[in-house]
């Protein structure tokens, strides 16, 4: 088989959607196979599950799987505080999420997935709603009787959105 | 002939003259005083030379002499915060960190993972989801390729307004190179097709907090692989066992260990590492986003703080350069602060993305001195100075624990200040 055959041979197998690349030894899988890995959150929602909460409904939830380590009412215990934060001055500024975190979404999607220690992913959806409204409102990002939902929640808007340069735009 | 091997001042030599086997050069280097031993004393037979040894073992490990070679720890008792585990820079030499060295930075603890139980899937913006066994990737055709991972954080604590007293494991460990197997991600995301709207992949990591960081999914069709391999081994538990992710170039965090979840989508996902922790701060205030390559950078590990010089004489000045884009092509040394520079000889073969060896001969004339690298990349890139990263990032008006990360991606020079006695410290030059 000459070249242009070969090539000709692999344009047939990718147009009637046999890969070529590879052995070929992964399973087809569905999203209903996927769901309980499929975690990610997006800034526009994507991914948020269902589910809601209240900062009155967090508070509880705070009190009982955070505060030992980001302390009473989230002001920093052994581990950060979850509230507060001055304007970005300096190169060590602390950044936190008033000051600096650009989407409230990423406030779900790291309790979702890595809180509380040591048993993460242990809390349910609307636990984790009602822990994102707690801490917004504590920095009163929003109102103190918001509900946290996948619509409401992207709809939040962080102080420090627009506050960021991409480092190597030619990267991406 | 001393005066035709000195090539910049402060006694540093041409790179060559340890190359080259010529009698003359030979005699250059030999006349010279070094410190020798008082008195040698008549050679005999040690005990372990009179007796059978000990038993080979089934998997290796140093001799007992070599106990000292070890990684630092953060937090040895596992503490709910983050451990880290430094390279020791200044007892190894070459350009490839042994498993047991290499670093590791773990946010909960390295996972007990059973690779019969493993799986990584492959699904979003795909024309067909797929998952795999860590059994099936070991049937793909795979590379090789030697490449350093760097923690972003790396060497933050040069930030600090005055030099962190500390010694090169506890300013740079957290840079490491290894030679890693695996399969092309390309290869993959062949298989599984990929949707026209994907642009980025994100990649999860089945450990505790499900690490997860946004990747453009250029860089994925690039030179990225799913490693099941480090230095001829499966995986360290700490750097990612069964698989990893291995971005060549890029700051480590994206590296996600433990893999088990690409997700090809449309827009990256602003998850906490690159959303809020690798974002440096600059001093309007600003903070850069999606900084991700590792920049040209070099250090001296040899002579460095806990090194001393043992008297006047000849030594080999040596340390390790790399870069994110590409091959390292120059490392100048200077012996005098910055103010003469002297080209070092590159230890072959100088591989892309990797560790490089630079070494040149130095004689140390018992007086002040002091040592900083400068290192370029093919790409034409060079490692700026300390005032030039201060003028663009700024620097912390505190000098804080060599473990505290100040910021992020620091590539300046390192200074090493020699005193009377052969002391080595850390300076700003």
């Amino acid at each position: 088989m000459c070249m242009r055959e070969l090539a000709a041979a692999f344009t047939l197998l990718a147009s009637i959607g046999v890969p070529a690349a590879g052995p070929d030894l992964g399973k087809p899988v569905t999203p209903a196979e996927i769901a309980a890995w499929d975690i990610s959150v997006s800034p526009d929602g994507d991914g948020l599950p269902p589910g809601s909460g209240t900062a009155a409904q967090g508070a509880v939830v705070y009190a009982q799987k955070c505060a030992a380590c980001h302390g009473e009412n989230a002001r920093g215990g052994v581990n950060a505080a979850l509230v507060g934060g001055g304007a970005i001055e300096r190169i060590d500024s602390a950044r936190t999420i008033r000051n600096f975190w650009p989407y409230a979404t990423t406030v779900f999607d790291y309790i979702r997935r890595a809180m509380p220690w040591p048993q993460p992913r242990t809390l349910s959806n609307d636990e984790v709603y009602a822990l994102t409204a707690y801490i917004l409102a504590e920095n009163r990002l929003i109102a103190p009787d918001a509900v946290m939902n996948a619509t409401t929640l992207p709809q939040v808007k962080m102080p420090n959105r627009d506050g960021f340069i991409v480092r190597f735009p030619g990267e991406l | 002939m001393d005066e035709l091997l000195r090539v910049a001042a402060n006694g540093l030599l041409d790179r060559r003259a340890f190359l080259r086997g010529g009698a003359a050069f030979a005699a250059a280097l030999t006349a010279y005083e070094v410190t020798k031993p008082a008195a040698a004393e008549a050679l005999a037979d040690d005990p372990w030379s009179k007796v059978p040894g000990e038993t080979v073992t089934a998997y290796g490990s140093p001799s007992r002499f070599e106990k000292s070679v070890v990684r630092t720890l953060s937090n040895p008792n596992g503490e709910p915060r983050t451990q880290h585990a430094r390279t020791p820079h200044h007892l190894l030499n070459g350009t490839f960190t042994p498993n047991g060295v290499h670093f590791v930075i773990s946010h909960m603890g390295n996972p007990d993972i059973d690779p019969g139980k493993h799986r990584l899937v492959v699904h979003g913006l795909v024309k067909r989801p797929l998952v795999f066994t860590v059994d099936a990737l070991a049937r793909y055709p795979m590379v090789s390729r030697m490449t350093f991972l760097e923690c972003g954080g790396n060497s933050a604590p040069l930030f600090s307004s005055a030099p962190v007293q500390a010694n090169v494991q506890a300013l740079h460990g957290l840079a490491s190179c290894a030679e890693w197997t695996g399969v092309p991600l390309a290869t993959l995301l062949a298989e599984t097709g990929i949707d026209p709207k994907a642009k980025w992949l994100v990649a999860e990591g089945g450990d505790a907090p499900a690490l997860s960081r946004s990747v453009p999914l250029k860089k994925g069709l690039d030179d990225a692989m799913i490693a099941l391999y480090q230095n001829g081994e499966r995986l360290m538990p700490g750097n990612g066992y069964p698989m990893r992710l291995l971005l060549p170039g890029w700051e480590g965090n994206m590296n996600v260990k433990y893999l088990r979840r690409i997700k090809l989508v449309e827009e990256p996902a602003m998850s906490y590492y690159e959303a809020r922790t690798y974002a440096p701060i600059l001093p309007n205030g600003k903070a850069y986003r999606f900084f991700f390559l590792q920049q040209v950078k070099s250090f001296i590990t040899h002579p460095s703080p806990g090194l001393a010089l043992r008297g006047p004489g000849l030594y080999e000045i040596s340390g390790i350069a790399y870069s994110g884009n590409g091959r390292i092509s120059r490392v100048m040394v200077s012996a005098d602060g910055g103010a003469t520079w002297a080209e070092s000889a590159l230890q072959e073969p100088v591989l892309s993305k990797a560790f490089t060896r630079f070494r040149i001969p130095w004689r140390w004339d018992g007086g002040p001195a002091v040592l900083q690298s400068r290192a370029w990349d093919e790409a034409g890139n060079v490692q700026p100075t300390r005032a030039q990263i201060v003028a663009e990032r700024g620097e912390s008006n505190k000098v804080l624990p060599a473990t505290a990360f100040i910021s992020q991606h620091y590539n300046g020079p390192t200074s090493w200040a020699i005193d009377g006695n052969g002391e080595v410290r850390h300076v700003y030059a």
